[in-house]
């Protein structure tokens, strides 16, 4: 396996939208790394032709009829949002 | 009545009779909040006025011939499931101050069933922990022993129970979050089989894991609020459409013929001896009571923790991309936009962090095969360890936990030691299963150990009815 860089703690907290400090970047290079080299143990597996499960109990193709239905008022979907002008959520500017 | 010792079927059972009320019920259990929770601290937000209302509608309503499954029944509420007008933290600053516009699936079941819902119970940032140390308000306290923790991540509910400070409650298990603060506690839990309960309205950790589950004294009790909360709902996709069986005239007690699978890969080198035995005391217990035991193997366990810390943070970083500050929670300004969302997810604590960068880069390009994909593969033979087991028997019994409640902060420098607190419930959660942990005796320092029962899908039923036999049997 490849071993982790402090380059990848960097792009993966920036991917993550995380700002870490320089002693949290070493902290979790130390700590992932002990957590991905335990992973290594699934490399004594063979696991060739063998289907992934991503849910335990798989369910396909779950549909409803195509009603509209009642929603959340506006109002109360704005309630928790630190900043909302005219009806919706307002951003900083994106650039 | 003597509330710390009562039970909520005991409850249930006085109210009928009319020799109690839930509004005395309910002041019963806040005075015993005002009493031992600044010790114990399992409630984030006790909503002691709006319980009482809702205590004194319950017993108008009994007043008047009504006699839902929960009326006037004290229950309490684990912190990431959200109850309509009612502080909702998830245990991180995050969502400090956000407010639920609505009912989870879980409360909406609750309050028809006449419950009466005491607060929110502390828990894990996220329902990432085995200890509510991770909580970004405070450590709860075991109730056996105030120096240790509670189990996590449900460990507030848990207390809760376990401190007579409410005669039920709601946990969520993702890896093990209700089961091993039953075992650490000294009560009853349950991990319903995927999909049996809806998680509408729940917090969202590891979407293909997560599960409400109930905690009790009794095991009747843990079932009575389990058997509100099943069934199924249309809002949550991967809601069962089955029927919901008649969960609490399944306690019958008697289990001549059930055949108990005791698997070798769970008495390993290293676990404590103290709960070995329990557990073993425990098993030949069952087999006293008619139970027929058989030596099982679930090969892949070992593999069971890498595949569950490569897929649960991987949802995990998924899932929690939505917490920028811009819709709720706290905001705090940036140059732009996405700087302003990166000051944001500051206030995520350590744990969380960590999970949002592991499941990040497992998921991340030239990673994703190498992690995540081979992850999804493993999980396929842990689950088939499960099926195969159960082609041989009805029930899997193991140790809940390898260890009693450990002291606070033991393990806080260490996270891949706390994720070894979860080695024999998260196996449960990659497979179809369902889980309990019944109480089992105490070690020598009088702290509880928790014996775990695994099902087969939907087979909640024969979980639930061997544990109360076991349970019955010791009284």
């Amino acid at each position: 396996m490849t071993l982790l860089t402090m380059q990848d703690v960097e792009k993966i907290a920036d991917l993550a939208r995380l700002e870490l400090s320089e002693a949290e970047k070493e902290m979790y290079l130390g700590q992932l790394t002990a957590v991905l080299e335990y992973a290594d143990r699934l490399n004594e597996l063979d696991l060739d032709g063998v289907p992934p499960t991503a849910h335990a109990i798989s369910q396909q193709n779950v549909m409803r009829d195509d009603v509209i239905e009642p929603s959340l008022p506006t109002a109360a979907a704005l309630q928790n949002s630190a900043w909302h002008t005219d009806d919706q959520f307002a951003i900083q500017t994106v650039l | 009545m003597d509330f710390s010792t009562t039970t909520l079927t005991d409850l249930r059972d006085g109210m009928r009779a009319g020799s109690v009320s839930s509004v005395q019920a309910t002041q019963a259990m806040l005075d015993q909040i005002a009493a031992v929770d600044g010790d114990i601290k399992s409630y984030i937000t006790v909503s002691g006025e709006i319980a009482l209302q809702q205590a004194a509608v319950a017993d108008q309503r009994r007043a008047d011939g009504d006699d839902t499954p929960l009326l006037g029944v004290p229950i309490a509420v684990k912190d990431i499931i959200a109850v309509d007008g009612v502080q909702m933290t998830a245990g991180s600053k995050i969502l400090e101050g956000f407010v639920p516009p609505y009912d989870a699936f879980v409360v909406q079941k609750l309050k028809e069933a006449g419950a009466v819902i005491i607060g929110k119970t502390n828990t894990d940032e996220f329902a990432m922990g085995s200890s509510t140390e991770n909580s970004a308000y405070f450590t709860t306290r075991n109730p056996h022993d105030l120096s240790r923790v509670p189990g996590g991540s449900s460990g507030g509910s848990a207390a809760a129970v376990a401190g007579g400070m409410a005669f039920g409650s709601l946990g969520s298990d993702t890896g093990g979050s209700v089961r091993q603060p039953a075992s650490f506690c000294g009560v009853v839990g349950l991990r319903p089989t995927y999909g049996r309960v809806s998680r509408w309205g729940v917090t969202a950790f590891a979407s293909s894991l997560d599960q409400v589950g109930t905690f009790g004294r009794t095991v009747a009790d843990t079932t009575a609020v389990f058997q509100t909360i099943a069934g199924y709902d249309r809002r949550d996709s991967t809601s069962l459409n089955r029927p919901v069986p008649n969960y609490e005239a399944a306690l019958t007690g008697n289990i001549k013929g059930l055949r108990v699978g005791v698997p070798a890969e769970y008495f390993v080198e290293g676990m404590d001896e103290e709960v070995e035995t329990a557990v073993r005391t425990a098993i030949a217990h069952l087999e006293k009571l008619g139970a027929e035991r058989v030596e099982i193997s679930l090969p892949h366990t070992r593999y069971a923790l890498p595949v569950y810390y490569l897929i649960a943070p991987a949802e995990a970083s998924a899932n929690l991309a939505r917490y920028d500050g811009i819709r709720y929670g706290p905001r705090r300004k940036g140059e732009n936009m996405i700087d302003a969302v990166k000051k944001t997810r500051a206030l995520f604590g350590d744990e969380v962090k960590r999970r949002i960068m592991l499941g990040t880069y497992a998921l991340s390009a030239g990673y994703y095969d190498a992690y995540y994909g081979r992850a999804l593969k493993a999980r396929t033979l842990i689950k088939n360890d499960f099926l195969t087991a159960f082609e041989q028997v009805d029930v899997i019994a193991t140790p809940t936990a390898p260890t009693t409640a450990f002291k606070i902060g033991a393990k806080t420098d260490d996270p891949l030691g706390m994720y070894l607190a979860d080695v024999f419930t998260l196996s449960l959660n990659l497979s179809a299963s369902c889980g309990l942990s019944v109480p089992c005796g105490t070690d020598s320092d009088g702290l509880p150990i928790g014996l775990q029962l695994i099902g087969n899908t939907l087979q909640e039923a024969t979980i639930l009815n061997a544990a109360y036999a076991y349970e019955q049997s010791l009284l």
